[in-house]
Order: structure tokens, then sequence, then C-alpha cells
């Protein structure tokens, strides 16, 4: 049986009397897509917080990468990539700074620097932008470099953050190639996303209500068990009954 | 090491490509330190002055013509009432009167005695204080003058007299400048690596990417070394301006050493930007961040006896003093530049900028970890 690369057992997370997260238990492989879903304010963000070594869970275990989140918080930083919602890169840096900055801070030797550099480089086809700003680069771009970037240092799981909110179909679809080529490589994909289409490519998809995962399968098995004829129709019924207003 | 090379090349990158950073380093410091020390000049010169005549003699004519000629005052308006001399005053045309009663000259040779009248517009309290104070003393003058004429000098003079000569030590002609420069360019230094500092860390929260910095391994203290010693290096740099525009432009040389002037610099910076540090893990926007760094610099400036003697502000406002940075370093300034003071002088202001160089620093610390975890 392979190693999972995230494994949670009732892992939880309160602020005074409100649970955020309640006893969560999920495992994620090398290679899994794995669709992380829930309305605003259900918890997900909390979650992977916690995950990223980022916050310190209340209770319950947890291990990223094989490495504790109560106490190896900075082996999991070393072992994960991570993409946000929000744009990571600098602005005001070249895109060969960027990948400078980024593979230097994760303790690349500057040999494996310039290699991984060539590489993405090449793949991006970004060779003529190699000295520009990342200002100048349009949104679409931006995505897939900052993808690239937190894959940079090889990690075992790369956490995204609605990674293609705002970006045109087109992009999208090319994103999610490069999620399926990161896959195969054996990256575990934890994914987290609010277009309902882009959930059915995940291999398997959590579905959070309140703090607690209502769901846990595949698309496909979902859509049976919630007799159910798209992924929309099973969030829809899922998240109606949440209590929680969205923040 | 090698993960703060990083973090210094990029932050180096990034402020250098600011195409608004260079300009301030260089342009803001000569700027101010140009047009500052002019309005900061507590010598009150060209105070209006309104003399009401009722005696028309030679004596008055003399006594006027002295005042004019001393370089204090401004004749504007000959008034023949004191009540059209007070309208000057209600239109703030004049800041004194003078008024010379009739019969002055007369009065003056028949009984050896004579009264004046002064009045000064004391809604500026400095001007009219000193005002007062610079007509007094020509008076006195004019006076001991008119008895010089009248009384022949003998040798056992029927009035003994004190006479008093002072010397002024470190600044002897009393250029403000030389008092006020030093100081302007520590209040430089000080919201140059204060804002720079705050803003920059905010900036890094407001765009995002301080999260994905919280999910690599770098450390707390790698990230706000890579922050600190930019922002050190330019706060030097800053100093450098002020100091060769203040020798070029005003001719001030350090007395003292010049290695121990930057010596007390790099430790007053530390206070600095940890104050920065603080005010950017308080606030989550540029905007936040300037507003209350803005609010701590005016109180800087205004209580760290830049100004006004720390010797004259009431207790509580003395014991403030005593908590803000600038003050020791404008002290220090003072001390360095115009008297020559050596190490064993200031190890007492060292100590004191060191101990809230480490309590801002350390606060800042530990409130970046909370807001982070």
């Amino acid at each position: 049986m392979r190693e999972p690369v995230i494994k949670t057992e009732k892992l939880t997370k309160r602020f005074g009397d409100f649970v955020a997260v309640n006893e969560i238990s999920f495992e994620t492989y090398p290679g899994e897509i794995f669709g992380f879903l829930g309305a605003n304010g259900a918890g997900k963000t909390t979650a992977m917080r916690m995950l990223c070594g980022l916050s310190i869970p209340t209770s319950g275990k947890a291990t990223v990468a094989g490495f504790d989140v109560f106490t190896h918080r900075d082996d999991i930083k070393q072992n994960i990539g991570y993409m946000s919602q929000k744009f990571s890169l600098y602005e005001d840096l070249t895109v060969l700074e960027n990948i400078e900055f980024y593979a230097g801070i994760y303790g690349l030797t500057d040999r494996e620097i310039k290699d991984r550099t060539d590489e993405l480089i090449q793949k991006l086809g970004l060779q003529k932008e190699a000295k520009h700003l990342v200002a100048s680069l349009p949104l679409g771009w931006k995505q897939k470099l900052a993808f690239s970037v937190a894959l940079i240092h090889r990690p075992k799981v790369v956490f995204l953050d609605e990674p293609t909110s705002g970006v045109d179909p087109v992009t999208r679809r090319q994103f999610w190639n490069m999620i399926y080529e990161a896959s195969a490589n054996g990256v575990g994909i934890f994914v987290t996303t609010h277009y309902m289409d882009e959930s059915e490519y995940c291999h398997r998809i959590s579905i959070m209500v309140d703090g607690n995962i209502e769901a846990l399968d595949t698309p496909a098995n979902l859509k049976k068990k919630f007799e159910a004829d798209s992924m929309d129709e099973v969030f829809y019924q899922l998240a109606r009954g949440a209590k929680r207003q969205a923040d | 090491m090698r993960t703060l090379k990083f973090l210094l090349r990029k932050e180096f990158r990034q402020i250098f490509r600011n195409k608004s950073i260079l300009p301030m380093i260089f342009v803001v410091p000569i700027l101010q330190l140009l047009i500052l020390p002019l309005a900061a000049d507590y010598a009150i010169k060209n105070i209006s002055l309104a003399v009401v005549d009722h005696d028309h003699s030679p004596y008055s004519q003399k006594l006027i013509s002295k005042i004019t000629s001393s370089g204090y005052f401004q004749l504007t308006g000959f008034c023949d009432s004191y009540k059209t001399a007070m309208n000057l005053v209600e239109k703030d045309e004049a800041d004194l009167i003078l008024e010379i009663p009739e019969g002055f000259e007369k009065n003056l040779i028949r009984e050896s005695e004579q009264k004046l009248f002064v009045a000064a517009n004391a809604i500026n309290g400095t001007r009219a204080n000193l005002g007062g104070v610079y007509l007094g003393s020509i008076l006195r003058n004019f006076n001991s003058e008119v008895r010089m004429e009248w009384i022949p000098v003998t040798r056992f003079s029927p009035l003994a007299t004190i006479e008093i000569t002072s010397s002024n030590w470190y600044n002897p002609h009393l250029n403000y400048n030389y008092f006020m420069v030093p100081g302007i360019l520590v209040i430089l230094v000080t919201m140059m690596g204060g804002y720079m500092a705050a803003l920059n860390i905010v900036k890094e929260k407001e765009i995002g990417t301080i999260e994905q910095i919280n999910v690599t391994p770098i450390k707390k203290y790698h990230f706000i070394l890579g922050k600190l010693i930019p922002f050190w290096v330019i706060g030097a740099m800053v100093f450098t301006v002020g100091m060769l525009v203040s020798w070029l432009v005003y001719g001030i040389v350090p007395l003292g050493s010049i290695a121990l002037l930057y010596g007390y610099l790099a430790a007053y910076l530390l206070s600095v930007l940890g104050f920065g540090l603080l005010v950017s893990t308080y606030s989550e926007t540029q905007q936040q961040a300037m507003s209350v760094a803005f609010f701590f610099v005016m109180i800087f400036n205004l209580m760290s006896g830049l100004y006004t003697p720390i010797e004259s502000m009431p207790d509580w406002a003395r014991m403030i003093s005593h908590f803000i940075p600038v003050t020791y370093f404008v002290e220090v300034m003072r001390m360095i530049v115009l008297k020559g003071s050596e190490f064993h002088n200031i190890i007492t202001h060292l100590v004191a900028i060191l101990l809230i160089a480490l309590v801002l620093n350390v606060w800042a610390i530990l409130n970046y970890r909370k807001t982070s975890s």
C-alpha cells in the first residue's frame, strides 16, 4: 500500500466556542488530485492553513508529506508547494528573478536553480519574457508561472487555493493540463475551487459543510449516490443544509 | 545564511527598481535640509513696530533711528495717537507699539528721568517677548549713551554698575543653523527609515506575497532581517547625504569623531527600524501604517527636544520624551557635532537607545508571530 501524502484523523480547529473544522479525517495519495470543496465559511481555508503549517490544530492528528502538523511544521513547509488565489509572485521582479528567489529560499543549489529555471522557461515558452517584469504578463501566464514556481523545489504535495479564479476558460484548460502533468509525476494535488465543472477533473472530492466533511468519493460515485446529473447538483444538495452564514 | 542572501538580493532589487525611492534617498534630505532650517530659526527679525511720537524732538528722532538701525525692527507706522497705533496692531500690521510721551527731551534733560511706554501684541508670544527684550536692550543702550554725554566720567562714579560679559561656548555666533540642522537630520533619518520599513512590510501583506512567504521554510528572523538590513543601509545613506549637505551648505563639520557619530547612528537605526516593524505588525494596509506612523512621528518631532528644550516641558512630557528614540539622537548629534563629545560622554545615550531598540524589536517580533500563526 502506498504511503499517503496527507493523512488526517479527527483534525479539529476551534476558535473559542466556534468549531471551524470539526473532526475531519481523510487521506490523499501521491499523484492523486484531491478536490476540497465547500461553500464560503465552511472551514476549507482553516483546514488548509493547518495542513500548510500556518495554524496549529486544536486536536486530532495529521501528517503532511510524512511530517506531523504539531511538531514538524518546518519540515512540512520544505516539502509542500502552495499557490493561493491571491497572486503570489512579485510583480516588480522579472520572471527569472522570481524563479531564482523562490528556488533559493527552498535551499536549491546554484546548479539546480540554473537547470530548473532553464527547464521551466522552456516548458512555459517564456524565453522572450524571461527578463520582463512579471507585472507585464497577462494574468493567465502569471498563474501558470506561479504554479510552476510552486513546484520548483519538487514538493511531495502542492496546495492550490482557488488557483483558476479570474482566468479565461482556455487558460483554465491549460492550467488543468499542467495539474495533470504534475499529478502524473507523482505530486499529490490538493485543490480548492468554486467551479463545479472543474471539480469533475479531480480524482476524488470532499465536500465540507459547516466544518464537517459531508461527502468524500470520486465524482462519479458522488453523482450516483446523490442521484444527480452534475457535481453542481451534488454540491447544491449538500450546501443547502448549511447553517453557517458565508463570511 | 543562504536564505538571507536570496532575501536581500530580492529586497535590494525591488527597492532600487522602485522609481520613487532613489529621489527619496537623495532629493528629500537635500531639500528638507535647505528649507527647514530657514523656518526653524528662532532669531526674530523684522518685528514690525509702530511708533507714537508725541515729542518730535531731536532726542526722540535719535532714539527711533537707533531702533530702526538695529536690524530687528521694521517701522510700519508713525502714528499721532496711541489709538491709531492700536489699529495697526489689530490689523496685524504691528507687533509692538512704542509711545514716546510729550516733553520726552525736556524731561530727560531737566529731570534726567523719563518714562517710555511699550505695548506688545502677545498673540505670538515668542515674538512679543523677544521683541520686548530687544527693544528694552536698545533703550538701555540709549540710556547709557545719554548718560555718557551728560555725566563726565569720573574715577569715582557715583553709581556702581555691574556689567555682564558673556561668552557663548560651542556656537559662538549663536548661529541657529548649527543648532537646528543636525537635529533636523535626525528627524529625516527617522522618518525615512521608519516609514519606508513599515510600508515595505505592509505592502507584502497587501499584495498577499507574505502568505506565500509564510508557507516557505523561511524563518521569521530571516524574513525580518531581510527587511531590516536594506533599510538600515538606506538610513545610513540618507544620513550621509544629509551630513554632506550640512557641510557644503552650512559649513557644519562635526567637532567630534565621525566614526562615533556613525556608530551611534547604527544603534539608532535599530530602534527606528524596530519602530517601523512594530507599526507594520499592527497594520493591514499601507494607509493604516502611514497614519499610525505619522501620529508617532508628530510626537517624536515635537517632544524630542528638537524645537523646544525638554527642560522646560512639564514633568509628564519629560517622562514621555525619555521614551522617544529621537530625543537621544538629537542630543548626541548636538553633543558630537557641536561640542566634540567623546564616547564616554554618550554612554548613557547609547545604553538608552539600545534598550529602546531591544524593546521595540522584541515586541514587533512577538507580535509578528502571533498574527501569522
